[in-house]
């Protein structure tokens, strides 16, 4: 029988981050799939009562926590430390995570120390026969594999956007403290705080519906022999304004910044989508200008309907890919779609 | 920093992304079709690591740059044609599987067996470089792992930017959630840092800085260490390849009017 332990980190403001009720009603499904599986919780934070309170009615056989300034802010030594702890007092068999930038730097260092395993990227789970089995790709998006393990602890960090997230009754939940010493050269990194990348304006949006792809075409001499960076730019900030779509790039055009060529100063290599890029999970998708095969393309694997404009109508990035391909003028649509678009936002965030 | 770094980077080969790959049942796990004839690259988030490593080792003195590679060193060889043009450093071989479908556990401990019998290496200078993902396993796990093994506590995974103070401490900014970096300081060496791309472009070749290189390659790949790497306790019940080539509607010769009106009215639905 699995000892399940689901493990969420707070905010800054003590609230849990959207993931953790993803992964929350992948842990209640898991506990529920597994027979005779029963199910704690764990969280870390500098105080871990109002996330606690947030989960309380999802049935839990208790909630641990880690709590304190040194916990607060999400740093290596403290972070790997505390987990362990939690999963040590827990005497969890399988642990069940969110893949945020916190967990998926700490954790590894937990299975470590636990010489337990951990899979990471986690997108899907089988439970055939009351073995867990859990799906995951390899490289960057472009196999999928189904896999278990018999090492324990088996820690499973989950991506993003899999699971609806869980909607359960908030309460007044009864926390157990475990204590975590930290040795000095725990101490050693200090957490400063966050800054947005140097680019003109914050254009990364996890939550938009729609996902505006930028290709390198947009840097690129247009059909009058010339360059139009600042109105390509212009173009699409005021696209980003009006739909509150989430902004990202090829490879290819972020990488200008670094070899002296013209660039966007909306862009930075955060915003870059595919094999070495994020592969963001949005509702929608519309891509222009770029041009690519297979390995770029994984940039918008996880988008529910996508579209493109390009020049092209052989693009890599289309053919296959996209729903539609408008084979047209992105400056000449886009410019368009601004003016019809008016001044309002016609799309609401999540 | 008067005594510099002693700047490990861990970085592998992968199959060349401009190539179809097809998974296949091997004898020993998951495999890829034709694996030891694809062309293959280093590791793109190595590969910036690596060129990371290189530029912090000339702005501080006294720095050195090694490269430890996990990969079989038929292909490590192939690979070290066109990577030793581009930064200096000494090449450490450990022999084994670079499959994607390895455990990261294993690869650490592999790696970090090669690292800690490194002659001359100082630890408490030591910076831990690689990606903070391989473009093959894309676990995000190898380097934290690495890290343990080696007892280092300061780790960051995601970073882009390193900034040595003269100190020694060093300000590093990691990518998080939302298009973000986090920022914190370090005392200083050891540390393991994961990149992600950073901001430095891929260095042109530099035939010199070849010639160099190779002088220590050839003896490097002749004292290789095997190294078993592969998955235990794992298993695969499948590996195949996402089939949804979705079916293409192309509007062409339509005026620009029309394909925007189609668009919002996408976007608003």
């Amino acid at each position: 029988m699995e000892k399940i332990l689901y493990l969420a980190h707070t905010q800054p403001d003590g609230t849990l981050p959207k993931i953790a009720f993803e992964v929350l009603s992948a842990a209640l499904e898991l506990t529920q799939k597994l027979s005779g599986a029963t199910l704690s919780a764990g969280l870390i934070g500098g105080d871990v009562q109002t996330a606690a309170n947030a989960i309380a009615g999802a049935g839990a056989a208790k909630i641990l926590g880690v709590a304190g300034p040194d916990f607060a802010s999400s740093r290596y030594a403290s972070d790997a430390e505390a987990l362990q702890v939690l999963i040590r007092q827990s005497g969890a068999t399988l642990v069940i995570a969110p893949a945020t930038s916190r967990f998926s730097r700490a954790m590894p260092g937990a299975a470590y120390r636990l010489n337990g395993r951990t899979d990471t990227h986690v997108s899907g789970f089988e439970t055939d026969g009351g073995k867990l089995s859990i799906q995951r790709w390899y490289y960057r998006q472009r196999m999928m594999a189904t896999m278990t393990r018999t090492t324990r602890p088996w820690i499973l960090l989950m991506d993003s956007g899999v699971f609806q997230p869980w909607q359960g009754k908030t309460g007044t939940a009864s926390v157990e403290l475990v204590p975590v010493a930290l040795t000095e050269k725990a101490k050693r990194t200090q957490v400063l705080g966050f800054q947005a990348p140097a680019v003109s304006q914050q254009t990364i949006r996890p939550d938009a519906e729609l996902l505006f792809v930028a290709g390198a075409g947009w840097t690129k001499k247009q059909s009058d022999g010339q360059t139009h960076v600042k109105e390509a730019e212009q173009l699409i900030l005021d696209f980003l304004a009006k739909t509150q779509a989430s902004l990202g790039s090829s490879k290819s055009l972020v990488d200008q910044s670094t070899e002296g060529a013209a660039v966007l100063s909306c862009l930075s290599h955060l915003n870059q989508v595919g094999q070495t890029g994020s592969t963001p999970r949005h509702p929608k998708g519309l891509a222009t200008c770029c041009h690519g095969e297979e390995p770029h393309v994984v940039g918008w694997r996880f988008i529910n309907e996508r579209r493109a404009v390009n020049l092209d109508p052989n693009c890599g990035w289309a053919q296959g890919k996209a729903d539609v391909l408008y084979v047209a003028d992105a400056f000449q649509v886009m410019k368009k779609v601004n003016e019809l678009a008016g001044k309002e936002c016609v799309v609401q965030a999540k | 920093m008067s005594s510099g770094f002693h700047i490990v980077v861990c970085g592998s080969l992968v199959p060349d992304p401009l190539q179809t790959l097809e998974p296949i049942a091997g004898p020993a796990g998951p495999a890829l079709k034709n694996e030891m004839m694809l062309p293959s690259v280093l590791d793109p988030w190595a590969a910036h690591a690596l060129y990371e490593a290189a530029h912090l080792a000339k702005t501080a003195a006294g720095s050195k740059v090694w490269l430890v590679s996990l990969g079989p060193k038929a292909k490590l060889q192939q690979l070290m044609m066109t990577i030793a043009q581009k930064a200096p450093f000494e090449l450490v071989v450990v022999d084994g599987s670079a499959s994607g479908f390895t455990d990261p556990f294993e690869a650490a401990a592999a790696l970090a067996s090669a690292i800690e019998k490194i002659p001359g290496l100082d630890r408490s200078r030591l910076l831990v470089f690689g990606g903070c993902a391989s473009a093959s396993r894309d676990a995000s796990v190898t380097m934290q792992m690495i890290g343990e093994q080696l007892g280092i506590a300061d780790q960051f995974l995601g970073v882009d930017e390193l900034t040595v103070q003269p100190s020694g401490a060093f300000k590093v900014l990691e990518r998080i959630e939302g298009g973000q970096y986090q920022a914190s300081e370090c005392a200083g060496a050891p540390a393991v840092l994961a990149w992600a791309t950073g901001n430095l472009p891929e260095p042109p070749n530099n035939p010199q800085v070849g010639m160099a290189n190779m002088r220590g390659i050839m003896p490097a790949l002749q004292k290789a260490q095997p190294a078993k790497v592969g998955a235990e306790g794992v298993t695969f019940a499948k590996v195949e390849l996402p089939q949804q080539k979705r079916e293409t509607r192309i509007v062409k010769d339509v005026p620009v009017e029309e394909i925007a009106k189609e668009i919002i009215t996408w976007i608003k639905g």
